[in-house]
């Protein structure tokens, strides 16, 4: 690996003398399992452009980055009511700050019946087999570098668990928040998130925050679902734009297991966001939908990466991205369906809109079949707004900026209409407009 | 109130308007006729405001104003209406927010008081009403799914609830039955008003049945060729265009 990469250096260097692990917890397999992983990301570093999954987006910047890893104050630092609430998430909140778990801040006191919601630091000290097995889950080639990295230096995270057969109704709000501090910081968290069979759970993921000073921040998701269990996951990121954000999200689906998933994408400077699905059980459904939107020089890079492995699986995946003024965005849409996964139906649509000459959207469908009788489709286009609609509403008497806004949500529209609490529709509608850059010229 | 003089246009390198001029005074309804191609629909869409026109030579003045310096909004808010041909569908966004979106638009513009959701909603269930128009449409995308006879008379609606000084209808008739005629027909002459001037577009004399002008002008070859009262437009529907192209000839000649 190339000789200075001071972002990596000092993962390393910090992980040598060992990062404390989820809430100071000993354990001395976790201890292995990180020395091993450090020694492959000294070995490999970060990848670069010459990685088929890293051709649209680069690292180099970043690397040349040092961030210090780690609030120590994080656990005492004060954030206002207003970050903490979404119209109409009113279940139980769970709230991080720069990765570190804030029981002040979060609202477990009403925890409906068959839901558990702990540290994964409190997993440990109980010495729970669940998540060693978890943990030790081979993580793939160069390409997974942050994943490693998250590995190996997550300070806490959080654990969530749906017993059997519960239905949770109102949904759960997992809050990361990145606040603004004097501080480069640097920081890596993981979720654990279990459903049991036949066990259902809404859940909305929120990345916000104030933070006007860089960061850099890993968020690893793990979702094992089980026979017959139902998710409603809402992803919802604005994080500020000095934030550089890497998740990777890894679902296991077994036998009827159904997740069906909304993600909005509009804050960050640099995004990269991973959605890896396992279709184990026969019959099991992954639906994503999902938009971004980089503005300014946002660069977005959104990865789905997923694997039919049983017969009558189904998988849909429907994005849209939008880039104005100097944003990037980046869709690879892979689809494998494996030898023995016959009957699988796999549907992936990406439709993009660029506004200004020098945005940029790079978007790559890519559909494996190794099985028989399967049904796919797979679509991808890169436009622009249409003049047409643009002139029919201004003639009307829609001022120019406000008509191609409309159009824009209309672009989205259809992935707006499926969110879930429906009260966080007109919600993201309004951030979406917002988002979306004030000048915009003719 | 608009006052066309001496028009040359030029649309991708081809001249379509070649020294047209024509008066319009308020509460007049002006019939412009013409073969395909003479440059009816050119003439529309350029008063409204689209881009792609080249304006070679004359002028254009509406209320005072130079109309050719205004943006399709600013020519909304001071009053021009255009029915279009093609109703465009825009999927996603709703009928009623973007048409009171746009009427406060204009209002804001004036320096009018904006219509709140009550104000607004009365509104459009007296208009709707007018044009036997279902009230489930409001709550449709704009156009999108509409049959050709619903887009036609959703245009003379949004025209209805946006009340403007000057309305073109470009091929209004166009793609209608005779039922669907009559009704917007019916839906245009209710707004007939001393102060309301509407330019009607057709290749059909079948419309100013039911619209009767005041005046007819038959567009040919880029110009106003002849001007008259209704009964001009009968003798089009005799004699066809050709006729008029004789006479543009005798009128070369002479």
């Amino acid at each position: 690996m190339s000789a200075c990469v001071p972002l990596l250096d000092e993962v390393l260097k910090q992980a040598a003398v060992g990062q404390p692990y989820f809430d100071g917890a000993e354990s001395a397999w976790l201890a292995q399992l990180r020395q091993g992983e450090r020694a492959v990301l000294a070995r490999e570093g970060l990848p670069d452009r010459h990685n088929e999954a890293w051709k649209y987006t680069s690292l180099r910047a970043l690397a040349q980055q040092r961030f210090i890893i780690g609030d120590s104050e994080a656990g005492q630092r004060p954030v206002p009511e207003t970050e903490l609430h979404l119209p109409g998430v009113d279940g139980p909140r769970i709230v991080f700050v720069h990765g570190v778990f804030r029981a002040d801040l979060s609202s477990l006191q009403e925890m409906p019946a068959g839901l558990e919601v702990t540290t994964l630091g409190q997993v440990l000290s109980t010495g729970a087999a669940s998540l060693r097995s978890w943990m030790e889950r081979p993580i793939a080639d160069g390409a997974a570098a942050f994943e490693r990295m998250n590995l190996v230096m997550a300070t806490d995270g959080v654990s969530l668990r749906v017993k059997a057969g519960f239905h949770i109704e109102a949904p759960v709000h997992l809050l990361y928040l990145g606040i603004d501090t004097d501080a480069k910081l640097a920081w890596h968290t993981r979720a654990h998130i279990e459903l049991q069979a036949g066990a259902e759970l809404s859940l909305v993921e929120h990345y916000a925050g104030s933070s006007q000073s860089e960061q850099f921040a890993t968020v690893v998701s793990e979702i094992r679902m089980h026979e017959d269990a139902r998710l409603q996951l809402t992803q919802i990121q604005h994080a500020t734009e000095a934030v550089t954000l890497v998740r990777h999200e890894h679902f296991h689906l077994a036998p009827r297991a159904h997740v069906g998933m909304h993600t909005i994408e509009l804050g960050g400077a640099l995004v990269r966001h991973e959605i890896e699905t396992l279709l184990e059980g026969e019959g099991a459904i992954f639906d994503t939908c999902g938009l971004f939107a980089p503005q300014a020089r946002q660069h977005v890079d959104i990865r789905l990466d997923i694997r039919h492995q049983a017969r009558d699986t189904r998988s849909s995946a429907t994005w849209r991205g939008i880039a104005d003024q100097r944003g990037h965005g980046v869709f690879h849409g892979g689809i494998v369906i494996e030898r023995g996964a016959d009957g699988a139906d796999a549907r992936l649509h990406n439709k993009n809109l660029l506004l200004s000459d020098r945005a940029e959207i790079d978007t790559q469908p890519v559909l494996e079949i190794y099985a028989d009788e399967v049904q796919a489709a797979h679509g991808a286009t890169v436009g622009q707004i249409n003049e047409q609609a643009l002139f029919y509403l201004r003639s009307r008497g829609l001022p120019l900026a406000e008509a191609r806004r409309l159009l824009m949500v209309a672009f989205c529209r259809e992935i707006l209409d499926g969110i879930f609490p429906q009260s966080l529709q007109e919600y993201l509608a309004e951030r979406l407009i917002k988002h979306l850059p004030l000048s915009m010229q003719g | 109130m608009l006052q066309i003089d001496n028009l040359h246009v030029r649309v991708a390198g081809k001249d379509i308007l070649k020294g047209l001029s024509l008066q319009v005074q308020p509460g007049e309804v002006h019939a412009v006729m013409g073969p395909n191609g003479a440059g009816k629909s050119t003439l529309a869409n350029l008063l409204a405001g689209h881009e792609g026109y080249e304006v070679m030579a004359g002028s254009v003045r509406f209320l005072d104003r130079n109309l050719l310096e205004l943006q399709p909004e600013e020519r909304a808010a001071a009053g021009v209406f255009l029915a279009f041909q093609y109703p465009v569908e825009i999927p996603g966004v709703n009928n009623t927010y973007f048409l009171r979106a746009a009427l406060n638009a204009q209002r804001k513009h004036r320096g009018e008081q904006e219509l709140d959701s009550v104000q607004f909603l009365k509104l459009v269930r007296e208009k709707l009403a007018i044009l036997d128009l279902a009230p489930d449409l409001m709550n449709r995308s704009v156009n999108a799914g509409f049959s050709g006879g619903e887009k036609k008379r959703n245009e003379i609606f949004q025209m209805a609830v946006l009340e403007p000084r000057l309305a073109i209808l470009d091929e209004t008739d166009s793609g209608l039955d005779i039922d669907a005629l009559k009704q917007v027909a019916e839906g245009v002459n209710r707004q007939r008003s001393a102060d309301r001037a509407f330019i009607v577009v057709t290749h059909y004399q079948r419309l100013l049945d039911y619209i009767v002008p005041d005046f007819v002008h038959v567009l040919a070859a880029g110009r106003i060729v002849e001007s008259g009262t209704k009964e001009l437009a009968h003798k089009l529907e005799e004699h066809g265009y050709a006729w008029v192209a004789e006479r543009q000839l005798e009128g070369a000649d002479a």
